[in-house]
């Protein structure tokens, strides 16, 4: 088969990519693990290596602060925690790594649930010698709820506990039955010391006992999971391209589900038309094929009024076209509620539509999944909203495919972003 | 079922995804072009987002003054070749004007700054797209492939959007304008290989040339007219090349003897040293130089 990505060169790094985030309460070493992995790793540069030399001795700190690395802000530095998202890359010889590196506060939930939204796994971090807080049970509940796959548990400070097999054993045996009750492929527990290095990049001789895979070795090998291209075909359409000259007329989306092929039939929502695709183009020529999540430009056999905010999808299954939802809200505004009768925007796609909130259901508790009846939410919660639009929105449930099934919310006065939702039902 | 996508598959379609967003939402969009490589591979992702219509936007040089010769030639031959409109902003201009003034040491670095916030008042322009990726910096490292800019230009690390999925929230007011960055998850090896598989056409200035170089803080400066020379900082003819272009006066070139594309992926594999910090001096100043300068308004 001859795609694009069959004709670029070997030099062409085609390792796999695999994004993860890390979550982890104040404390519990986060930014010293990734600062960890990454100098374990070899990632590091020489001046990248003196100027944290330099910031540790600076600081008083014995041998390398680690954590230094992470701390891109002036404040975080200051303060020595993380405020905000950051990302960083590393590689290996056997695959890419972006990281989501995302505060592990309470009151940063909202930042946990952006890091997560696009990654394949997630590191929970434990402190061993406090085992299992409301924050690791938070942070697995949360990864599970973006559909994050994957989840370690990395059962940090293990020189703090003697390196203690039986301390190991009863965190990751709650972890286990916890996370039991969500929905995740696989969980992963790791006893490590990111201080001392141990188990992280090089296997620890300190825990003989632990005959599983550092967790370099276990990110190196654990199934990316892209699962995009299994579904049907789904293009949210962003833009029409024209060239009059050569009589072209493509519309350019990039796939959120499925693949593509010339003569497949497909249906434009929203007039329920069926129509043939004549080619599948990119700047680098026709496609045989195209799948999840690339981009590219579609032309059709008939002359439909495609626009922005249109959607082409698989013409035996189409997703739901529908003006009211049901949805997991986490809520991320500091200064207003969701509440009934609020109105807002919602971004779906390649789509933005009024919605006004009709009804919020409950509030779900993150640590204990238990579900209590609430009027309004407030900043950091997640609680299951019925959201009414004025025009229809093409939609799947978040749990079948993220990028048709998440939104944002949008408010229409500050123009700030103040929800994640994750479409659960339609009407 | 096709074969996987290779890593450099998936940043080109993130990248374009995002180009498309921002020609789809704004009304007035530029794309930031130095003439460096990472300009270069985004005028190239401009150019495959588009395709086969042009590129319906202009590209903006904010040019110091003490930029080198090669690059303004590549910069205007380029724009010239892909038919777009070029504007260029001067910080010599905003020094004549007294909007800025003259640092000492002569880097202009961070007049940049003050040029590039007038030039986008003066043409309305209210998305620009730049080549900045998160591996270059600690502080880029915090900023969103969709980045928002108030009506002073200034960028609020504390306050950002959050991004989820690839959903990009667009929405500003007048005078509001944002900044996107389609090579946020590129690393320095990704825009090598790029340029090396796309055929990207680059700068002589990165290939390795026989230049008179003198050295100052360990970094080797090429002789030129804006950057005084003490009596113990000697010239000497030496091979290098250029890992980044920017500013004559803060850029530093390497001992080099690569020619092509692929011995520069050769000998960025086997460095020791970071792209910045080999030859960056603007980011020596202070652990938040690149943090301040983008609370005002940087790239």
């Amino acid at each position: 088969m001859s795609t694009a990505t069959d004709q670029r060169p070997a030099f062409a790094p085609a390792r796999s990519l695999l994004r993860f985030a890390t979550a982890g309460a104040v404390d519990d070493g986060k930014s010293t693990l990734i600062g960890r992995l990454l100098h374990d790793s070899r990632s590091l540069l020489a001046d990248q290596l003196e100027q944290l030399e330099l910031a540790s001795a600076e600081r008083g700190d014995d041998g390398l602060d680690l954590a230094m690395l992470t701390d891109g802000l002036r404040a975080e530095r200051e303060q020595g925690i993380t405020i905000d998202v950051a990302h960083r890359y590393f590689e290996t010889a056997r695959r890419a790594f972006i990281i989501a590196d995302t505060p592990g506060h309470a009151q940063y939930t909202r930042n946990m649930v952006t890091g997560a939204s696009t990654a394949d796994l997630a590191i929970v971090l434990v402190d061993a010698r406090n085992g299992l807080t409301e924050q690791s049970r938070r942070h697995a509940v949360l990864a599970a709820l973006l559909r994050v796959r994957q989840l370690v548990l990395a059962v940090n400070k293990m020189d703090l506990v003697g390196f203690d097999e039986a301390v190991f054993g009863t965190i990751a045996a709650e972890f286990a039955a916890f996370t039991d009750r969500l929905e995740v492929r696989q969980v992963t527990a790791i006893p490590i010391s990111a201080l001392r290095g141990d188990n992280v990049v090089h296997r620890s001789e300190a825990m003989p006992w632990y005959d599983g895979p550092s967790l370099l070795e276990h990110l190196e090998e654990v199934d990316a999971g892209d699962d995009r291209a299994a579904g049907p075909f789904r293009l949210p359409v962003q833009c029409a391209l024209r060239a009059p000259e050569r009589d072209y007329r493509g519309y350019a989306g990039q796939i959120a589900g499925g693949t593509i092929a010339q003569d497949e039939e497909v249906l434009h929502l929203p007039s329920g038309t069926r129509t043939t695709v004549v080619a599948v183009d990119t700047a680098d020529g026709e496609l045989d094929r195209a799948r999840a999540p690339q981009s590219v430009t579609v032309r059709l056999a008939d002359d439909l009024d495609v626009g922005r905010g249109d959607m082409l999808c698989a013409a035996e299954n189409a997703p739901a076209a529908t003006e009211e939802l049901t949805a997991e809200v986490c809520w991320m505004s500091a200064t207003s509620a969701l509440e009934p009768g609020r109105r807002l925007l919602l971004k779906h796609t390649t789509r933005t539509v009024k919605a006004v909130v009709a009804e919020v259901r409950d509030r779900l508790d993150v640590t204990t999944l238990h579900r209590s009846p609430v009027v309004r939410l407030e900043l950091n919660e997640i609680g299951a909203v019925v959201l009414r639009l004025a025009q229809p929105v093409f939609c799947d449930r978040y749990a079948d495919n993220r990028a048709t099934g998440g939104a944002v919310l949008i408010d229409e006065a500050t123009h700030a972003t103040v929800g994640a939702v994750l479409i659960t039902g339609t009407h | 079922m096709p074969t996987e996508l290779s890593r450099l598959d998936l940043l080109e379609s993130e990248a374009v995804h995002l180009i498309r967003e921002v020609v789809a939402e704004f009304d007035r969009p530029a794309l930031l072009f130095s003439g460096g490589k990472d300009s270069a591979v985004l005028l190239r992702l401009a150019e495959k987002a588009m395709a086969p219509a042009p590129i319906p936007f202009p590209v903006l040089h904010v040019d110091t003054g003490h930029n080198f010769e090669e690059v303004l030639e590549f910069r205007d031959r380029r724009a010239a070749e892909l038919g777009v409109r070029l504007v260029v902003a001067s910080v010599q201009d905003s020094i004549d004007v007294g909007r800025v003034a003259e640092q000492p040491g002569g880097s202009r670095n961070r007049a940049q700054t003050v040029t590039l916030l007038d030039a986008i008042a003066e043409h309305r322009f209210d998305a620009l797209f730049g080549g900045a990726r998160r591996d270059e910096e600690r502080a880029r490292a915090k900023e969103r492939m969709l980045s928002f800019r108030d009506a002073f230009g200034q960028w609020d690390p504390r306050n950002q959007r959050p991004e989820l999925w690839n959903l990009y929230n667009g929405l500003i007011h007048p005078g509001e304008h944002v900044r996107a960055f389609p090579l946020s998850n590129w690393t320095e090896r990704d825009v090598w290989a790029y340029i090396e598989c796309e055929g990207v056409e680059l700068p002589s200035l990165y290939f390795a040339h026989n230049r008179k170089v003198f050295e100052r803080d360990g970094m080797l400066l090429a002789d030129n007219p804006f950057l005084p020379r003490d009596p113990s900082e000697v010239l000497v003819e030496k091979s290098v090349r250029f890992r980044t272009v920017g500013d004559m006066t803060c850029t530093g070139a390497v001992p080099s003897t690569a020619t092509t594309v692929s011995e520069v992926i050769a000998e960025i594999a086997a460095t020791r040293v970071s792209e910045r910090g080999q030859t960056r001096a603007d980011d020596r100043t202070s652990a938040a130089a690149m943090e301040d300068r983008k609370r005002e308004g940087y790239f």
